[in-house]
């Protein structure tokens, strides 16, 4: 996801200039393509309907503000809204099924089709379930898209507890709820948080995304799919951009969320993105 | 836990205890009719060749398994009833520390999950670490300890709660040997004080001879106690009196010769066999 990370690491440079490149790299390469892009637009003449210049995008942004500032506001609101009672319920039901084994059992093959299944692909299902005007069915498109990552990345957290340390909270005679708070939660934060940051980029994707298929105007993908059809190719890519920048920042926030809360992480390392999220 | 019931009740008491592991290859016998009591306030090792079953005879003791036959008492009590009374502290092989707690907040854990006040928890958390030397890495974490460091965490941990019985499983095994002839003056001194029976498990003889009242020597496949041996170190054997001093006296290499022969079933000794340190 991020564009520089490890690798840099190993050739030995020092931990602030590593920190430096790390912001200085991605920020370069996106002046290099701007640049690049302009050129081919205004100097090689690639046409305005192919590939809009990036100044006039930037046009659109500023002349259509108010509009692209509520659109992202609902969208963001549609996938945040999404992202939190998924990942609640991600990690609610994974306890569960860590506890018991049937709810394990019977939960399987219901995650599994859950994350093989395009979950846009339910958007024009819900929207007729739950009518035309109500944003209901786009936040639990983003909903079910944010439940499947943080539910199976929590389960596995769940697993992870050693013999040693079951051992140790038996000789304490602990009870399940102290095991859980003590013991079985912090061995598993940091998959949870893993899964939360995937899932967060699933919301707005699945948000915005679930907009193409009818339902109230008004959102960034909504907008994006009229101005598109009303050949503003300009004024579609603005609406990219904002689209681009709500997934960034929610990305960015639970990347934030996570640090915060893994200040003093285990020594074993977090896992990596288990699961690719169905878009 | 005054004297008087010390002298006259049974901190531990094993009758005909076998233990058979059922694996996917077959079962295991790793105990064989052990039988063994240990008095209030007792010191008792228990040393033998590696897999004679030392570990698995402490987890009996302390309710973490069950053994396929005989009975175990502890304080008169089941072991279960025992362990859900706290009667014990443990000391496992490997420190088992939580990894995202600080030293302090490891040490405190048992005294968090059985309800000590703050207060009172940090006064003795801070004690505690006094003991063990650790005074200064209280705000440490696991993983930036030595090997030798985290099993004093463990062991200080085991202590908090000042149990009638200590069960310890090579609990100095990652130490130096300066500072595990400290400790082993130390835990001379802690169960002197707290009139605390131990069941410590080592490989090191000069150890179990400088801190025993008896030593129990296993033998392994299946494991059985091959032979009790009663530790006779001069007229004022008084535990409290156990001194650096002891280590060089005469009797004290007795015992530990007493003991190395019972190690080797009475044959003339082999140097270096079956596992046993002779340090
Ligand atoms: N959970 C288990 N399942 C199967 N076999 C086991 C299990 N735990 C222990 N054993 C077996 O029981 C025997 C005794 O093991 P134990 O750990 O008690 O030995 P030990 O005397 O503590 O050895 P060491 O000195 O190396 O710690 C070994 O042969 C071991 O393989
Ligand atoms: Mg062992």
């Amino acid at each position: 996801m991020s564009a520089v990370t490890a690798g840099s690491a190993q050739r030995g440079m020092s931990p602030r200039t590593e920190t430096t490149l790390r912001i200085v790299a991605p920020i370069a390469v996106g002046l290099i393509v701007l640049g690049v892009w302009q050129f081919l637009v205004s100097v090689v003449g690639v046409s305005d309907y192919l590939l809009p210049s990036p100044a006039s995008i930037v046009e659109e942004l500023v002349a259509y503000w108010p509009s692209v500032v509520q659109a992202t506001l609902l969208t963001g609101t549609n996938a945040l809204l999404g992202l939190i009672v998924g990942s609640v319920l991600g990690i609610a039901l994974a306890a569960l099924a860590a506890r018991w084994r049937g709810i394990d059992q019977m939960s399987a093959p219901v995650v599994a089709s859950l994350a093989v299944i395009p979950i846009v692909a339910l958007a024009p299902v819900l929207n007729s379930m739950f009518g035309a005007d109500s944003q209901f069915g786009r936040q639990a498109i983003a909903a079910l898209a944010s439940f499947v990552p943080v539910f199976i990345n929590t389960l596995r957290g769940f697993r992870q507890t050693t013999p040693v340390h079951r051992d140790l909270m038996k000789a304490y005679a602990a009870s399940s709820g102290q095991v859980l708070r003590t013991l079985t939660l912090p061995t598993a934060r940091p998959f949870i948080l893993t899964g939360i940051r995937i899932a967060s980029s699933l919301a707005v994707i699945s948000a915005l995304v679930a907009e193409y298929f009818g339902g109230p105007r008004g959102g960034l993908g909504g907008l994006i799919s009229t101005s598109a059809a009303s050949s503003a190719y300009a004024r579609a890519w603005a609406y990219v951009v904002a689209s681009i920048a709500l997934g960034l920042l929610f990305y960015l926030a639970t990347l934030g969320l996570e640090r915060l809360l893994q200040r003093r992480a285990p020594s074993t390392t977090a896992p990596h993105r288990t699961t690719k999220g169905p878009t | 836990m005054t004297q008087e019931q010390g002298v006259q009740m049974t901190a531990v008491e094993i009758n005909g205890v076998d233990k058979v592991f059922e694996t996917r290859t077959g079962q295991v016998q790793a105990l064989d009719s052990i039988d063994l009591t240990v008095a209030a306030g007792e010191f008792v090792s228990l040393i033998g060749p590696s897999g004679c079953g030392k570990s698995t005879l402490m987890r009996l003791v302390a309710d973490l398994d069950e053994p396929t036959g005989g009975t175990i008492s502890v304080f008169g009590k089941t072991p279960r009833t025992a362990r859900l009374d706290q009667e014990y502290g443990i000391a496992f092989q490997q420190a088992g520390l939580l990894p995202w707690r600080t030293v302090a907040g490891n040490v405190a854990l048992p005294l968090e999950l059985h309800g000590v006040a703050s207060a009172a928890r940090s006064a003795r958390v801070t004690e505690l670490l006094d003991m063990v030397g650790l005074s200064d890495f209280a705000d440490r974490y696991p993983d930036q300890l030595s090997g030798g460091m985290q099993q004093r965490v463990a062991i200080a941990r085991a202590l908090a709660e000042q149990p009638r019985l200590l069960l310890m499983d090579e609990p100095f095994g990652a130490l130096d040997e300066m500072t595990r002839e400290k400790m082993q003056t130390e835990l001379v001194r802690i169960s002197a004080e707290t009139g605390a029976a131990v069941v410590f498990v080592t490989h090191s003889i000069p150890e179990a001879v400088f801190l025993s009242d008896r030593v129990v020597v296993m033998s392994p496949r299946p494991g059985r106690i091959q032979q009790i041996v009663p530790m006779r170190l001069g007229v004022d054997a008084q535990r409290a009196a156990r001194t650096e001093e002891l280590r060089e006296e005469r009797g004290f290499f007795e015992m530990v010769t007493a003991v190395r022969e019972a190690l080797h079933g009475g044959s003339p000794i082999a140097t270096g066999a079956r596992g046993v340190e002779n340090r």
